[in-house]
């Protein structure tokens, strides 16, 4: 007991690994749990105390069944989609129009600013009911497009790149215009690339988004042919009197993991973005 | 799609207040000096800008901006889902809406939602991002991890919840074996309970998202500060009460804002938690899941109805976010 009491530096650092590792267990543990079971075998308790955390006959079986109980490959390619279509949008129209806010001298500069501030003080649930007779009346109810149109191009992300290509200084455009470069190809050569951190967020934070979409899709969406992964999981879930709670389990760790994948490969860049203050 | 695109547009406010101010003095500077600063905007014929904005101001204009103004004139009509209706009808929604009980309920729980939420959501993320601030070994694996409930779609781990939380989840029967309770808990069938134990879920999900916030925050606190503090003496707590809360309280405020009006958006943890019918006969109906059973049913909904909720809504919304504005700048004096 002297020494916890005398190595203070190192006391503190023990103390610091422990909160982090409780803080782990509190936010990963639940989905290692599932994940768990989901591979539980029919032998294997799911509840109550016999409960295991590892499954003493671990199977795929309930991935297996939910693929065959579901269209899940419908479903993920449904969503898959979803989250390109979003991603090509957010990605390619908010950057131009960053590009351009971030110029000055041009006449309705200020208004695009003010529809953009104040687009974002509607939140989605507030605006749903217009939203939803506004794509009824283009006659785009029940259709992917109907989902994807009204969060195709969000205001966040047009800000996101103005910020990236305001921090290019002006000498540099200034001396790629003695160079005769046009205004398309300085964009291109000196001003995408300094955005590329920003760009990156863009494209995480709109592909989570299009994935994890529940409200908006559930709304428009009626034809099962066309459910994202989340929809099918929520009907899935609703109906799972009849199902094994194991299959359940298998279909939300299928929705959880390449999301996850994904973001884990391109957390450096994303924690980067973040850094330097492009999420900030 | 809208959703959580919409979501990050909150993520966003920072920076957008900080622009604006950027842009506004920009603009000032503009019409004052006889030419732009940059000599690209004199070869720039007037209408390329808007070639390349157009993309971006036709949709935000007409799926962002015009929805608003049409939500406010449907909530004087009595239009319905599929067409059809659409007369005036003046204040009757709204009246209607007053004597609702069933609207009263949703208001209640929206706002004991943001009550419960908002404090836990400015709070925890703080604490969370102090104790990943230092670079100590393997720290990018704990961020990372902490991180993974924001990515993991809400609706998976929803389900993930109601496991843990159900009447022999690994929750109940873990406090059966201490031998705290006899019974098991019944998260999801007493309102209250589903309630608490959906917040529980929003705040597990929202602990990494907010906590990069603070993280940036983090960087912006000198250092000496600490040093001096724990020079006098002061503990971890005190410390972090001393120097970190001052450090990082604009943040906080932006934390407070964008939780609480994520909180009045709530409806998929009810939804998956709760059930279809949000809680037994609907009692756990936030507002947005209040305004899609009344608008959005196409054969028995009130679009107009539904509208007015909707501006509802909105104002309880703009409400929150200038009371904390309100709290926060008389905080600072």
């Amino acid at each position: 007991m002297t020494w916890w009491r005398t190595h203070g530096r190192t006391r503190a650092l023990v103390t610091r690994y422990v909160l982090l590792l409780v803080v782990l267990a509190i936010s990963v543990g639940p989905l290692l749990w599932q994940f768990s079971s989901s591979l539980k075998g029919p032998q294997d308790a799911l509840y109550g105390s016999e409960a295991t955390f590892f499954p003493a006959n671990p199977t795929f079986a309930a991935y297996q069944t939910v693929f065959e109980q579901v269209p899940m490959g419908t479903y993920i390619r449904n969503s898959l989609i979803m989250c390109l279509l979003t991603v090509f949008s957010q990605v390619v129209f908010p950057t131009l129009a960053g590009y351009m806010l971030s110029r000055q001298g041009w006449r309705g500069r200020g208004v695009f600013y003010w529809v953009l501030i104040i687009s974002m003080m509607f939140p989605f649930e507030s605006i749903m009911v217009s939203l939803y007779t506004q794509i009824t009346d283009l006659g785009l109810d029940d259709s992917f497009i109907g989902v994807w149109l009204p969060g195709a191009i969000s205001a966040v992300n047009v800000l996101i790149t103005r910020a990236a290509f305001s921090a290019v200084p002006n000498e540099v455009e200034d001396a790629a215009m003695l160079d005769g470069a046009g205004e398309v190809r300085r964009f291109w050569k000196i001003y995408l690339p300094a955005a590329r951190g920003a760009m990156v967020v863009v494209v995480i934070n709109s592909f989570i988004a299009a994935w994890d979409d529940f409200l908006w899709p559930f709304i428009v969406l009626r034809s099962e042919e066309l459910y994202t992964l989340s929809l099918g999981l929520s009907r899935l879930a609703a109906s799972s009197l009849s199902y094994d709670p194991r299959v359940t389990m298998a279909g939300s760790i299928i929705a959880i993991v390449p999301i996850l994948v994904l973001f884990v490969a391109l957390q450096r860049y994303f924690f980067k973005g973040v850094e330097s203050g492009a999420v900030k | 799609m809208a959703t959580d695109v919409y979501a990050g547009t909150l993520a966003a406010g920072e920076p957008a207040v900080g622009a604006t101010r950027r842009s506004r003095t920009r603009g000032r500077t503009r019409s004052r000096s006889p030419r732009p600063t940059s000599g690209a905007a004199l070869y720039r014929p007037w209408w390329t800008p808007w070639l390349w904005v157009a993309p971006a101001i036709v949709v935000i204009g007409v799926f962002g901006v015009f929805p608003f103004l049409n939500t406010i004139l449907l909530s004087f009509t009595d239009a319905r889902p599929l067409g059809g209706g659409g007369d005036w009808v003046g204040m009757d929604n709204y009246s209607r809406m007053v004597a609702d009980p069933a609207f009263w309920l949703a208001v209640r729980n929206s706002v004991l939602y943001a009550v419960v939420a908002v404090p836990l959501l400015v709070i925890l993320p703080l604490m969370l991002a102090q104790l990943v601030y230092k670079k100590v070994p393997a720290i990018g694996f704990f961020r990372t991890a902490f991180y993974a409930p924001v990515v993991a779609s809400m609706v998976a781990v929803a389900l993930v919840w109601q496991n843990l939380v159900s009447e022999n989840g690994p929750i109940n029967t873990a406090l059966k074996q201490v031998g705290i309770i006899d019974s098991p808990i019944p998260f999801l069938s007493d309102t209250t309970l589903l309630l608490l134990t959906a917040v529980a879920l929003t705040v597990w999900k929202g602990l990494g998202w907010y906590m990069i916030f603070y993280l940036s925050a983090l960087a912006s606190v000198p250092k000496d500060l600490y040093e001096a503090a724990s020079l006098d003496g002061a503990g971890t707590f005190r410390q972090f009460v001393h120097v970190t809360v001052p450090g990082v309280r604009l943040t906080m405020l932006l934390v407070g804002i964008m939780s609480g009006i994520g909180s009045l958006r709530v409806f998929t943890e009810i939804y998956i938690l709760g059930g279809a019918t949000g809680g037994v006969g609907g009692q756990a109906r936030t507002l947005p899941f209040y305004i899609r059973d009344v608008a959005l049913d196409p054969i028995s909904g009130n679009v107009g109805y539904g509208a007015a909720i909707s501006v509802a809504l909105f104002v309880l919304t703009i409400g929150l976010a200038v009371a904390s504005h309100k709290l926060g700048s008389k905080e600072e004096d």
